[in-house]
């Protein structure tokens, strides 16, 4: 570090990454496990919809539950077998609230479903080639799970120039997406070619943070004579793998709060998920397996390793070697946005990145202490926010006054708890707030939909009401008319 | 060995799972570490007399703490351990006539921990700088022994008080012999400017005071050894301990009035270079200004806070009435912390200064 950058302004925090020794041993894959429970929500939106039933047999590949509305993906059998069960099992979540899942008995053949490849998708439209790679059921890799396809489409919509690869992989300890990179450029590459097809992007940049040599190296061969494919370094500072820093990065653009990254020209999607849309493409197959790295103190053979999705992490474990020792916490995801995992009888799904397993020196808490308004979390806020005042401000109930300083900007990365040296899990706060001030949203909405009904419903009442008047006084009149039609032809006949 | 046992647990823990380095502690030991060569020099100047009111300080506010900490019922030892009331009491040590009497300790750690902080409801609470809260209320209050200087004896040196004779000058059985009694370089200059001389002629008078870079003159702990403080103050930057807005802006206050001044008349006005390493000018810049509690938290907000402290310590030295301003000066500027904040909020990304969402463009 330069003597200069003391005097930039600079977000972020310099964890140490702990990526090593894990990211430089050879990509494992493990067998398939006896069973795989394959959640039927591991996506951001709707749900899926199963389309098997218990008792039937279903190859590797298959899709077993259908995308559901707009923002949705299908799920594909990890493995060939039979489905033993449709229900509630434990998510992979902190909750350990139940979620729907679809068991599979493997059959230990694990065999392919009949792939459709495409050899020429540059001969697709956009919007076909949008299609395919939704029926794959390829999400954001990266740990968001949108659904990539949607993302893809937004091409038709809005006018996208860039598309940005992140590689960055910011958060310690985890390094599936620095292995990928390393074992198959050439394929992340072709699948950034499918990406730029359907986004209609006329450049790619792909972000890849400095701690990651070999990473660089790998892509900017494979990249080499595809001029319009950038390898860009980028410094290693957590969260530079977050969607808006890494487009300010890499393009100087901002992205408008209350917009989208389209709106500015921009997508950002995973090296994971450019890998997974060429396998979908070229090879035909779903997502059905991923990258993932098991790392932390208490992890017996940390690594990165190929694994199905619906495997359970206990036996994911046990094959790499066990815990070492007792593992404290466990964690799916990166440790800084991670979440705890209740209990290891939980399945991978398509967002899981890592499983970390800490022992109790890695997790070592303390409590917590009043601010000294010290402003490390200030200057470490990516998104410039005071996180000081907001929890000022949550803490006394003033949610208002939170709003108003911009915690509905906050994007939960955790820098600001991390540097905190009294200790305050400010982050926490934040997310809890969020969930207060949705919560309050929606109730608005709710009210103010009944109040709508409820106003129609009176107006309905008042013009039912004036129309059953009005008939009834044009009946009243009818009948006086004809009364008195009767009446005037009584007096002239009887003239 | 399975992890199951923690599914019993209720609150299962929030991310970020990894511990940084960072904690009140550390930070507070650092700034004692990085305090230690100049308060290590100031002892060799000034003797036991010295050493006993620096150990009587920093005891008399660590009682203070305590005492409050226990009376409003709260946790003694984490509070006690985070060593922030060592650091108060180091700091105001610091400013202190080396051979002031033992009462002026005690006093001021009362007034610095108990009226500076526990009133408002201990560390991170108090809106004025604790050290400078107890520095001006003794200035005002004693000004007699908080203005007596001595010149520099050198534990060493033959003239140096002994141990015993030491202790006497603390407990003030022994007045501080007038011999050795010296006024500091700013009181020295504001006497004879009030006294209708000029600069040029007194400042280079024989019994005149002069900079010297090694501290061969009168004044407190924190004076004499300022360039030992500056570097100090430079390790604490590197360490990132503290940020270097405050301290360069704070610099620059006082130096470029002085540098203004001093060219367009160096008869009335002293130059930038005594302004810079007398009084509690180092000290203040790096180690008292950039207080986390009472300073602003931004870093635009920091260069105003500096700047003004700077600026109003050199109107205070040149036209006020007391010939030392740093500790008003900063604790004026603590008053203003809480506008300088509202108004210095950071640009949230992706939204114009005014907060409202940024235009795109076509
Ligand atoms: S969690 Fe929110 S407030 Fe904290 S550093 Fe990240 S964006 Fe800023
Ligand atoms: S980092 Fe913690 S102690 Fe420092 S200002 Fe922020 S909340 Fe306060």
């Amino acid at each position: 570090m330069g003597f200069m950058d003391f005097f930039k302004s600079s977000w972020g925090v310099h964890p140490d990454d702990h990526k090593r020794p894990a990211a430089d041993i050879k990509t494992r894959r493990i067998p398939v496990p006896p069973r795989v429970y394959i959640p039927l929500s591991q996506h951001v939106g709707a749900a899926a919809r199963p389309r098997v039933v218990v008792g039937q047999k279903v190859l590797k590949g298959e899709c077993i539950a259908e995308a559901q509305g707009n923002i949705s993906a299908p799920i594909h059998a990890s493995t060939s077998g039979t489905v033993v069960a449709i229900g509630e099992i434990t998510a992979p979540h902190p909750s350990g609230l139940p979620f729907m899942a679809i068991t599979i008995e493997s059959d230990g053949e694990d065999r392919w479903i009949d792939l459709t490849p495409i050899a020429d998708p540059f001969g697709l439209s956009p919007a076909d080639l949008a299609r395919k790679v939704a029926e794959a059921g390829v999400v954001g890799l990266g740990g968001a799970t949108f659904p990539s396809a949607v993302k893809l489409a937004l091409g038709l919509r809005s006018k996208i120039t860039q598309l940005i690869i992140n590689g960055s992989e910011c958060e310690p300890y985890l390094s599936c997406d620095d292995r990928l990179m390393r074992d198959a450029p050439s394929r992340i590459i072709e699948g950034i070619e499918l990406m730029m097809h359907a986004t209609g992007a006329q450049e790619a940049l792909v972000g890849i943070e400095d701690n990651k040599p070999e990473a660089i190296a790998a892509m900017q061969e494979a990249a080499a004579g595809r001029g319009k494919i950038r390898i860009c370094p980028v410094p290693a500072r957590y969260p530079m793998g977050s969607d808006r820093q890494l487009i300010v990065e890499l393009t100087g653009k901002e992205v408008p709060s209350d917009a989208r990254a389209a709106d500015v020209g921009v997508i950002v999607h995973n090296v994971g998920t450019a890998y997974a849309t060429r396998q979908a493409v070229y090879e035909g197959r779903p997502l059905v397996s991923r990258l993932l790295t098991l790392n932390g103190g208490a992890m017996g053979e940390p690594g990165n390793y190929e694994v199905p999705i619906g495997t359970l992490v206990s036996d994911l474990i046990a094959f790499a070697g066990g815990y070492k020792g007792t593992a404290a916490r466990l964690i799916m995801g990166g440790p800084m946005m991670g979440n705890v995992i209740p209990h290891a009888h939980v399945p991978v799904v398509k967002g899981t990145a890592g499983i970390l397993a800490f022992n109790a020196a890695e997790v070592a808490e303390e409590d917590a202490r009043n601010c000294i308004r010290c402003g490390s979390c200030v200057r470490a806020c990516p998104m410039g926010l005071l996180p000081l005042e907001i929890v000022n401000n949550i803490r006394a109930d003033k949610l208002d006054g939170a709003e108003q300083l911009g915690l509905g900007d906050c994007i939960s990365c955790g820098c600001c708890s991390y540097v905190c040296p009294s200790h305050i899990p400010l982050v926490q706060y934040f997310t809890h707030a969020k969930g207060q001030l949705w919560a309050q949203e929606r109730g608005k909405l709710r009210t103010e939909a009944t109040k709508k009904l409820a106003t129609k419903r009176t107006e309905r009442l008042e013009r039912e009401a004036r129309e059953k008047a009005e008939a009834a006084a044009k009946r009243k009149a009818e009948k006086a008319a004809a009364a008195a039609a009767a009446a005037a032809k009584k007096a002239t006949s009887g003239a | 060995m399975s992890p199951l046992s923690m599914a019993g647990s209720a609150t299962p823990a929030a991310a970020p799972h990894v511990p940084s380095k960072a904690s009140v502690s550390r930070t507070m030991f650092l700034v004692q570490a990085s305090l230690v060569p100049a308060t290590l020099y100031g002892f060799w100047l000034y003797g036991w007399p010295a050493i006993f009111l620096f150990l009587l300080t920093v005891g008399s506010c660590v009682f203070w703490e305590a005492l409050c900490i226990r009376l409003a019922g709260r946790l003694t030892k984490p509070q006690l351990t985070d060593g922030s009331a060592i650091l108060t009491g180091w700091l105001l040590a610091m400013t202190l006539p080396p051979w002031a009497p033992w009462w002026v300790a005690v006093v001021g750690g009362l007034l610095a921990i108990v009226f500076g902080k526990q009133v408002f409801g201990g560390l991170g609470q108090n809106p004025f700088n604790p050290a400078m809260v107890a520095r001006v209320a003794l200035l005002v209050s004693f000004p007699v022994p908080l203005t007596l200087w001595v010149m520099p004896l050198p534990i060493s040196s033959a003239d140096a008080p002994g141990f015993h004779q030491s202790l006497l000058i603390t407990l003030g059985a022994l007045p501080i012999p007038d011999a050795v009694t010296s006024a500091s370089l700013l009181g020295y200059a504001k006497t004879e400017l009030s006294r209708g001389l000029d600069l040029a002629h007194a400042m280079g008078a024989t019994h005149a005071p002069a900079v010297s870079y090694i501290g061969e003159r009168a004044g407190s702990l924190g004076e004499t050894g300022s360039l030992l403080i500056a570097g100090g103050g430079l390790v604490l930057f590197f360490l990132g301990v503290i940020t270097w807005e405050i301290p360069l802006a704070m610099l620059l206050g006082l130096a470029i009035p002085a540098l203004i001044g001093h060219s367009v008349n160096p008869a009335r006005f002293l130059d930038a270079g005594s302004h810079l390493l007398s009084g509690g000018a180092m000290l203040g810049a790096f180690f008292i200004a950039t207080d986390y509690v009472t300073s602003p938290s931004t870093s635009k907000g920091k260069l105003i806070f500096g700047f003004g402290c700077g600026f109003i310590t050199y109107v205070i030295r040149t036209w006020g009435g007391y010939p030392e301003g740093v500790a008003f000066a900063v604790l004026l500027m603590n008053t203003l912390t809480p506008v300088i904040d509202r108004v210095t909020k950071p640009r949230i990304l992706g939204r114009d200064k005014q907060g409202r969402p940024l235009q795109l463009k076509d």
